[in-house]
């Protein structure tokens, strides 16, 4: 059964909460010192996004765990302006220019996928897994 | 990554039991591997931290979320390094791409340097970068010999795909190539209709006509091109009134002539040639014109190699655009 809990956005020391939430599970489900580091990392820039691109968001953790392989999903959501091109942001060097979805392939390569959801005007949703070796 | 922290641990103990340059220089091919690999800068501090672990396992303990810290900020220096890699391979992958367009431009864009009996012709037209903006289109006919020098502006790829318009333009023109009214004002609604309204394209556009001995002349917004009278030993400036092409769709444009008498010249460029990047104390038409006064008994290919050659050297090997320039002269 998956587990849920979350981490709402709202101001910069929720980033921080959101990081906390993401390493005690990642912790707890045994991933090793490097893979917790780059889950929290990626947690950090998604929520990040949300506190300076959207203002308000939300991050959900979920624990995975399908035909015995276990993993985390995480799921940062907001009701912001939303990516036009989605595509163009996953594109290495758009960061560069700053605004939304600065850092996603970033955060991609930190991960094992990403899935991005978003509609112009009515905001965004990134889901993001990494399981457990 | 086990095998990797075998090798590693075992680097790290030689080292510490015999500080020489032989165990730094096995370790410096071992970080050639990890970078062969694609290991993380993360994955490295965790494969030196385990080592130290099992090497000084009393010792570790303090030092221990020394190491963890250090991991978690390298988690963010490797993005950044990883984004890095990525963008220097796509800026090879762009590199190859321009240098096929270039070759694509070069085959599809080639013309010959017409011979005749009555004019002799020469011509070089280098890019500053991959792609040339410059474009030179020579149309060989019983009646005439045409030449058309063009600058986009606006340089490089989009420049470039304007070319074969004006190549194709021009072919289709065949039948009216000694009226230089008449191929401007066309291409003039070549351009003006087929392509985007911050691109221009100037244009000179000359035909030698041997039956009447002259040359007829007309240009689109261009630099004047160059007469030499032989006779008189003086360059001219052949200056013809018209705009751009592309900017008003029913411009018209002036016929000019002159009439060439033996070792007459006429010398087109573009602004390549004559724009200099000093200050503006130079008469630089003045400085081209007796670069070319100096070699003007050789053939019109040499001039134009001459011309290159020396002012490449002036501009210290730094050209900052496209340089073409075509000679004719007469027998």
């Amino acid at each position: 059964m998956a587990k849920q809990t979350s981490v709402e956005i709202v101001t910069e020391w929720d980033i921080v909460a959101a990081r906390q939430l993401g390493r005690n599970e990642a912790k707890a489900l045994g991933f090793g010192t490097v893979d917790q580091a780059r889950i929290t990392t990626a947690i950090s820039e998604l929520a990040r996004n949300i506190y300076l691109y959207a203002r308000v968001g939300r991050i959900d953790i979920e624990r995975l765990d399908e035909d015995g392989k276990q993993g985390i999903l995480i799921v940062a959501s907001d009701k912001g302006a939303g990516i036009e091109d989605v595509r163009k942001v996953l594109e290495d060097g758009y960061s560069t220019s700053g605004g939304l979805g600065a850092g996603l392939p970033g955060v991609k390569r930190l991960m094992d996928s990403m899935d991005i959801v978003s509609k112009s005007g009515e905001g965004t949703t990134i889901t993001i897994t990494k399981w457990l070796r | 990554m086990e095998e990797l922290e075998r090798e590693y641990h075992k680097i790290l103990s030689d080292y510490i039991k015999d500080q020489n340059e032989r165990n730094l220089y096995i370790g410096q091919n071992f970080v050639r591997q990890l970078i062969r690999r694609n290991v993380a800068p993360e994955d490295v501090v965790s494969l030196h931290k385990e080592a130290v672990e099992e090497i000084f396992p009393e010792e570790i303990e303090g030092l221990r979320t020394a190491y963890d810290f250090l991991i978690e900020m390298m988690v963010h220096y490797g993005m950044a390094l990883r984004e890095h890699q990525s963008l220097i391979q796509k800026q090879a992958e762009l590199q190859i791409e321009m240098n096929i367009a270039a070759n694509v431009q070069k085959t599809m864009l080639q013309t010959t340097i017409p011979t005749s009996e009555q004019v002799e012709i020469g011509m070089v037209s280098t890019p500053l970068k991959t792609v040339n903006g410059d474009y030179v289109h020579f149309i060989e006919d019983d009646r005439y010999v045409g030449v058309a020098v063009t600058d986009v502006v606006g340089k490089g790829v989009p420049a470039a795909l304007c070319m074969s318009m004006v190549k194709y333009g021009l072919e289709t023109m065949r039948d009216s190539g000694h009226t230089p009214s008449r191929v401007l004002s066309v291409l003039n609604r070549i351009v003006e209709q087929n392509v985007d309204d911050s691109m221009f394209i100037s244009m000179f556009y000359g035909c030698y006509v041997p039956r009447a001995n002259k040359f007829y002349y007309g240009s689109a917004g261009h630099e004047p091109a160059f007469l030499y009278r032989a006779q008189e030993d003086k360059f001219y400036d052949l200056e013809a009134n018209g705009i751009l092409l592309g900017i008003i769709p029913t411009a018209e444009y002036i016929d000019n002539e002159v009439v060439l008498h033996k070792d007459d010249m006429v010398i087109v460029v573009t602004d390549g040639v004559t724009e200099f990047r000093q200050g503006d104390d130079i008469d630089e038409r003045g400085v081209v014109a007796s670069l070319i006064n100096d070699v003007k008994h050789l053939a019109p290919q040499q001039i134009c190699e001459y011309l290159y050659r020396e002012l490449e050297e002036l501009h210290e090997f730094n050209l900052r655009d496209d340089f073409t320039v075509v000679v004719i002269k007469k027998r």
